[in-house]
């Protein structure tokens, strides 16, 4: 299977002030791969940058045509400064499908996204068949993004900011409570975001006994498992790798108190 | 590709290229076999092993710097006897010459791993006095030239005839004077360098990125310091060099060999590109060519100093 392509810029749009939306001509990739929502594809950012930028993978489409991954990303610093300013017809160079992601076949589930981790889960509600629903933490209103693609795809769509700023005033881990208590047709949790955000969704899904699958985020390097770097202790003592054995981990695996 | 002989000789052993890739970015060779047959390479260092197995130091361990990396992996690995077991089988399959790497927290544990990889039937033993990331044993013996001399001839003596080729710290006063020691006490061949020790700190939240505060620097802004460390080394024994330290284009595996070393290898630049390994071969064939070479051998030691 290839691993590394030239990929071709398609479409790309600024869904915040520093969020990009971009879609990419992956040739074969999704028809040539087990594609699944919360897998990353690992991008080199112009030539001066020694690390490639994971990525995770919002949506995709198979087509004889030629294959498409959109990928949404947060401007945080020069790589991704770079990313951005592709235009439309230039190429990246792109090592993809990388990692595994979440199993989100049948449903229904509860996605839950915070920040910058919300898009992989629009590839779960996708891939659920409209049956989930979502949980959607941002800082604040003008950080929300692809809550109208989430409308679309899911039974319901929640939202809540750090500030108030729109829908429930607070953190996520709240609103996952409340719909836990409400309803018990959910099969899992399924989360990505920042570490803390992660832990507190797992503990409540764990109150309630049900299952929880994690989307996990460390700074890597190869991205393909060799370098060791991203490094992710297990409750077992174990040591697993984001890149090669998740990003998406059973939550009842993880040591949270690393 | 150029009718020039890319073959060279390290310690006795014979690399079909001098290009070998570097311990630790390459984990056991079953991911980057995905990209490409690995009987391409000259050699492989597989990653750092120990008696024991050990699950290193808290994440983050990477930090990117002006055209360096940061790292502070400590020595994860599954221990000797899982590596024997299971990782050695598969590297065996593929026509290139296999490098165990070991560090040890005593003399005696570098000849126990020694005893077990030359019975398990490696090509080379890399031994490892030089990890800036673990507290005990490690650059402790890379930095004093009678601990180092200890260790070397302890693993000699376990290595039932398997050369010994020993990798040096660049965080020393005087590199030679370690390279002196490692010689007398019958290494086979000097690897060189292992990484700086460095420290990248997040000005917003006055943090430093690794978690273990200092890691070892490698990449493009240390190749300068390894080429003039291989150079002073090759000066100062007579041993091969395998040089390494920031080869990401066959021009600084060139400089490397000049400098003196018979090959090298290449660590870092495969994480931006899984291919520069073979782009370093082909680049010092292009080389070799270009100055009417008939060997690539022919580089090692070729500077003309002024």
């Amino acid at each position: 299977m290839k691993v590394e392509r030239k990929c071709k810029v398609i479409a790309r749009e600024w869904l915040t002030r520093d969020a990009m939306s971009m879609t990419l001509d992956v040739g074969d990739m999704v028809r040539t791969s087990d594609v699944r929502p919360g897998q990353f594809v690992h991008i080199k950012c112009g030539e001066g940058l020694l690390l490639r930028r994971p990525v995770s993978v919002c949506e995709w489409t198979g087509s004889e045509t030629g294959d498409t991954l959109t990928i949404v990303f947060e401007v945080k610093g020069e790589g991704t400064g770079w990313l951005s300013r592709r235009p439309v017809g230039h190429t990246v160079d792109v090592l993809g499908l990388l990692g595994n992601g979440f199993d989100a076949e049948g449903g229904p589930y509860l996605l839950v996204g915070g920040g910058i981790g919300v898009p992989p889960m629009l590839g779960c509600a996708g891939a659920s068949g409209g049956t989930s629903t979502a949980i959607l933490g941002f800082r604040s209103k003008d950080k929300a993004i692809l809550l109208d693609r989430f409308a679309e795809d899911c039974a319901d769509c929640l939202v809540a900011t750090d500030d108030g700023s729109l829908g429930y005033h607070g953190f996520v881990d709240a609103l996952v409570r409340q719909e836990l208590e409400k309803k018990h047709h959910y099969q899992a949790v399924l989360a990505c975001g920042p570490k803390p955000m992660l832990k507190s969704v797992a503990k409540v899904a764990a109150g309630f006994d049900v299952p929880c699958q994690v989307s996990m985020e460390e700074r890597m390097g190869c991205g393909v498992g060799a370098c060791l770097v991203c490094a992710a202790p297990m409750r077992d003592g174990t040591v697993k790798h984001v890149c090669k054995d998740g990003p998406v981990f059973n939550a009842k695996e993880v040591d949270w108190d690393a | 590709m150029p009718d020039v002989n890319m073959s060279v000789e390290l310690a006795g052993v014979t690399l079909k290229n001098p290009v070998v890739v570097a311990s630790g970015t390459f984990g056991f060779g079953r991911e980057y076999s995905r990209f490409y047959d690995l009987g391409e390479l000259g050699g492989i260092c597989a990653k750092g092993l120990t008696l024991h197995p050990r699950t290193g130091n808290p994440a983050p361990r990477i930090a990117e710097t002006p055209m360096g990396i940061l790292n502070s992996v400590g020595l994860e690995n599954p221990g000797v006897d899982a590596f024997i077991r299971e990782e050695l089988p598969f590297l065996r399959q593929f026509d290139t010459k296999v490098i165990a790497n070991i560090s040890g927290n005593t003399p005696e544990e570098y000849g126990i791993m020694c005893e077990k990889l030359s019975a398990a039937g490696v090509d080379m033993i890399e031994v490892n006095i030089s990890c800036p990331n673990v507290k005990a044993g490690g650059l402790a013996y890379g930095t004093r030239p009678e601990l180092a001399a200890e260790v070397t001839e302890e693993a000699k003596k376990h290595a039932s005839g398997v050369p010994v080729m020993v990798k040096l710290s660049p965080n020393v006063t005087d590199i030679t004077e370690i390279a002196r020691a490692v010689e007398g006490a019958g290494a086979d061949a000097l690897s060189l360098i292992n990484t700086i020790r460095g420290m990248r700190i997040d000005v917003n939240t006055r943090r430093p990125v690794l978690k273990m505060n200092t890691g070892g620097l490698s990449g493009p802004a240390v190749l300068p310091v390894a080429v003039r460390m291989v150079w002073e080394v090759s000066q100062a024994v007579s041993l091969p060099i395998l040089g390494m330290g920031g080869v990401s284009r066959g021009e600084d595996g060139a400089q490397l060999m000049l400098a003196g070393a018979s090959a090298v290898a290449v660590g870092t630049a495969l994480f931006a590109d899984p291919f520069a390994p073979l782009r370093v071969r082909d680049g010092l064939a292009g080389i070799a060519a270009k100055q009417g070479l008939a060997a690539v051998s022919e580089l090692t030691g070729g500077v003309r100093p002024w």
